[in-house]
């Protein structure tokens, strides 16, 4: 991997993003929805209406409204929110972490939950255990990120009351947080007690995330697994008298990882993007429960500064899950 | 099949033991560890349904959703109070009155108000908020309401202005009112509109703590508030807006307080050990705009759509009776109101009136219902039930869904389809902001547009006379429903689920303010 090859990636990126920022703003131009409909009082004057649309710069052509608008993207300028009258990108650069917070630990439970089921789904493939392993990946595949937060709701926040359903951290606790990464933060910082608050508010809507990415890895691994484990190199290591498990996982396990990275890689992506209706039912206050206010408040700066900000997120993961295949994998080459 | 070695065994299993050791305590501590299912001690929690967007309540589409008022109004005073009825009472401002002609407003500021940093409210403060509220540069979408008060004046205690044009008759219930809260001037200055954004002042009974935006809302009593210090020391706003999230926030006991939910939770809830309810009138009202044009310009189909429908049938059936029938755009709460205004159901009169305009069951008039689904309490299933109604007499009504931003978008620029259902708010109670508002050709709200409602409307805008007035907009109430113009459905109740300790006293705007609440 050279240099010229990142720079060279990073480029192509620039039309991608540029694509984005044009569809999302024609988009929601064209679809219904006037904020300045939204907020008027029943004695406004067509005057006081295109005074409203001035003052929030929705009185110019979509064209010309186009051109301020990139201009002010390139001297890092995404505008002020309608609704929240604050700057568009702070805001939510100021609620990112908390959806990545939320997304990793989601990731992690997804991984080790779905390699340890492929793990024993393989291991123990010829008995009852492996059908049952199935079944199970199969209902957690099946079933929506949003309808497992609506069942984990009524599971965990209802009928065994044990689990906080709504929120990132007790409303009762004071907090000094110096960054957003409020998980992290204190993990770093040694403060456990918060940290073990903060993860009892995360552990549903991460497991409502999780649950079927993890079914993902689960399927993808088992079956990757099964074909590494007809190969001559694992026959060879059974009759070196390696036991099963060692077989299982110093030898087939790494060469049945590649195509569960790649999966794993991906569907993150889609992971996050699953975080507006599970942030949503959690009240979690992320990047996705913001778009939705967003949305329903026609706030047209807050919605295209999320969108963007996930457009390059999701650019941004790619980038990276292309660059791990070649060093997971050195076969592949780049360029 | 592959074996299990005795050497994997010992090792798996010893890395498994450590594992769960550390494992089980922590998942333990995670799982079971102290539950906020807080006892009502000082803290007040309450699962709320919508989150405040901007702390400026004054300014940008906050100041006209009445959904927010309820923390603002915890946070902020007002000039004037509105008490459970609607009617003005003191606050921050404790005396007012207009001149003889209505030409000038008179303010007397308390003397006791003091900001949540224990600066007294005085006078110069209430102007600058008067000031703001009536500069058209700040983009306030109620200023134009505000924009006759001039020439203000400082005597002592006492403020004086000039109500010039536009004259409003209602202009101190207005004070009281969307977009007329008090802000702290000093602070204000100090920290600029991005800084009051994140720490706001205003001199209401609790003051801002905390604020984890779309999560919750910590407040803390005021301790100088001019009410007397608020009964919970603690305020918790938990921001709920899944329906289900919030049933399930008070079935666990994690929250106090909750609303706006299915009628259905509501009576399972309240029949639940520990939880009482109450499901109380509000000014909001259930009805459908009809259009001036197209098929609706017809008074035969106008009013046999009305005489079709069987509004207590829908409340009984759909709201499980949490509803008033109402044939006027205004609640029997209001002053406004007139029973002797009624539209029977008949559907056999809707046949007859139909059948005058060449319609029948075989032969229906044919048009588009628009409604928002899952915006308000079952209005797709409201819609659907008017809908049968009308096919029952000769009215084939085609249901187009769309939302509430659509809606909104096509009211202004008087495009909504020849029906569309939406629920009028009026927490001021008066006509000026209800029937007026829907009916006026120049309101940007309203669908049905013609010059002979004007006529009768327009004048009273001017009516210095405050019975002529009301007469007025009652006469102007008996046209609407006679003619068929607009059709009002039912009064909306709000169910508010609370602990059993606690008391409530509901608000007929609606409002579920902390301060309504005591303990038995």
């Amino acid at each position: 991997m050279t240099v010229s090859y990142l720079l060279r990636r990073l480029l192509f990126t620039l039309p991608t993003i540029l694509g984005v920022i044009v569809i999302v703003f024609v988009l929601l131009r064209v679809v219904p929805g006037d904020p300045i409909a939204m907020m008027i009082g029943s004695e406004a004057t067509p005057e006081d209406i295109q005074r409203l649309r001035e003052v929030y710069g929705l009185d110019k052509s979509i064209p010309h409204q186009f051109v301020v608008y990139l201009g002010n993207l390139l001297t890092g300028d995404f505008g002020t929110s309608i609704s929240l009258k604050q700057n568009a990108l702070t805001l939510v650069l100021g609620r990112l972490p908390a959806t990545l917070e939320l997304a990793i630990v989601a990731m992690v439970i997804a991984v080790a939950c779905g390699l340890a089921l492929a793990l024993v789904a393989t291991y123990w493939r010829k008995s009852w255990v492996s059908p049952v392993i199935d079944a199970f990946d199969s209902i957690a595949l099946s079933i929506p990120e949003f309808l497992w937060a609506l069942l984990l709701v009524l599971a965990f926040g209802v009928l065994f009351a044990n689990l906080p359903i709504s929120g990132r951290f007790d409303p009762a606790r004071q907090t000094d947080f110096v960054t957003q990464f409020y998980l992290f933060e204190s993990l770093l910082r040694g403060r456990f007690a918060d940290a073990l608050d903060l993860l009892r508010y995360l552990l549903l809507p991460a497991l409502a995330l999780a649950l079927p990415l993890m079914a993902i890895i689960s399927r993808v691994l088992s079956g990757s697994l099964r074909e590494a484990l007809g190969q001559d190199y694992i026959l060879l290591a059974r009759v070196k008298g390696f036991s099963a498990a060692r077989v299982l996982l110093r030898h087939a396990l790494p060469n049945a990882l590649l195509p569960t990275i790649t999966i794993t890689g991906v569907h993150f992506i889609f992971l996050v993007g699953g975080t507006v209706l599970v942030e949503l039912i959690f009240s979690y206050p992320g990047i996705g429960n913001m778009l939705f206010g967003a949305a329903m408040n026609r706030d047209l700066p807050l919605i295209q500064s999320v969108t963007i900000v996930f457009a390059l997120l999701f650019i941004g993961l790619n980038f990276l899950i292309d660059l791990s295949y070649t060093l997971v994998n050195p076969r592949v080459k780049v360029g | 099949m592959l074996k299990i070695g005795r050497r994997d065994f010992l090792v798996s299993g010893t890395a498994a033991s450590a594992s769960a050791a550390i494992g089980v305590q922590g998942l333990g501590q995670i799982l079971f560890s102290k539950e906020a299912r807080a006892a009502i001690g000082d803290t007040l929690t309450i699962a709320y349904n919508v989150a405040p967007p901007s702390w400026d309540p004054n300014i940008g589409p906050s100041s006209t959703n009445p959904s927010l008022q309820t923390i603002y109004r915890t946070i902020y005073d007002t000039y004037m109070m509105q008490r459970e009825d609607l009617t003005l009472a003191p606050g921050i401002i404790d005396q007012w009155s207009w001149n003889a002609d209505k030409s000038a407003i008179s303010l007397r500021v308390r003397q006791n108000g003091t900001w949540h940093d224990g600066k007294p409210v005085t006078p110069e403060d209430i102007v600058w908020n008067l000031r703001r509220l009536t500069d058209a540069s700040l983009g306030a979408p109620l200023q134009v309401s505000f924009a006759g008060l001039k020439n203000f004046k400082i005597d002592g205690q006492t403020i004086t202005m000039d109500m010039t044009q536009p004259w409003r008759a209602t202009m101190l219930e207005r004070l009281a009112f969307l977009g007329c809260f008090l802000l702290a001037p000093h602070h204000h200055e100090k920290v600029g509109k991005e800084g009051f954004e994140r720490a706001p002042m205003g001199s209401g009974p609790y003051k801002f703590d905390q604020y984890e935006r779309g999560s919750f809302l910590r407040l803390k009593a005021h301790p100088g508030y001019w009410g007397g210090k608020p009964l919970f020391e603690t305020v918790i706003f938990k921001i709920v807006t899944d329906a289900a999230s919030r049933v399930a926030e008070i079935e666990r006991g994690s929250s106090h307080v909750t609303m706006d939910l299915q009628y259905e939770e509501y009576d399972r809830l309240r029949q639940k050990s520990g939880l009482s309810g109450v499901a109380a009138p509000t000014t909001d009202i259930a009805m459908m705009f009809f259009h001036s044009t197209g098929p609706m310009a017809d008074i035969n189909v106008r009013k046999a759509a009305m005489h079709a429908v069987d509004k207590k049938l829908i409340v009984d059936r759909l709201l499980r009776g949490y509803g008033k029938p109402v044939d006027t755009l205004s609640v029997p709460q209001e002053k406004v109101f007139d029973q002797g205004i009624v539209t029977q159901y008949d559907p056999k009169l809707a046949a007859e009136l139909l059948a005058k305009s060449g319609y029948s069951r075989e032969k229906p008039i044919e048009f588009t219902v628009q409604t928002t689904r899952g915006f308000r309490p079952k209005d797709y299933e409201i819609v659907q039930a008017i809908v049968e109604m009308w096919r029952q007499v000769g009215i084939k009504g085609n249901i187009e869904v769309y939302e509430p931003a659509k809606h909104f978008e096509l009211r202004m620029s008087h495009k909504l389809a020849p029906a569309a259902f939406y629920v009028w708010g009026n927490s001021m109670g008066d006509p000026e902001t209800s029937i007026a508002s829907a009916i006026r050709s120049v309101s940007p709200h309203s669908s049905w547009k013609s010059p002979d409602v004007d006529a009768i409307a327009d004048p009273l805008f001017g009516e210095r006379d405050e019975q002529k007035r009301i007469a007025g907009y009652q006469r102007l109430n008996r046209y609407v429903a006679e003619n068929g113009y607009l059709f009002p459905l039912f009064q909306i109740y709000q169910p508010v689920v609370f602990k059993s300790e606690l008391d409530f006293k509901p608000h007929l705007a609606g409002y579920v303010l902390p301060t309504a609440f005591g303990r038995k």
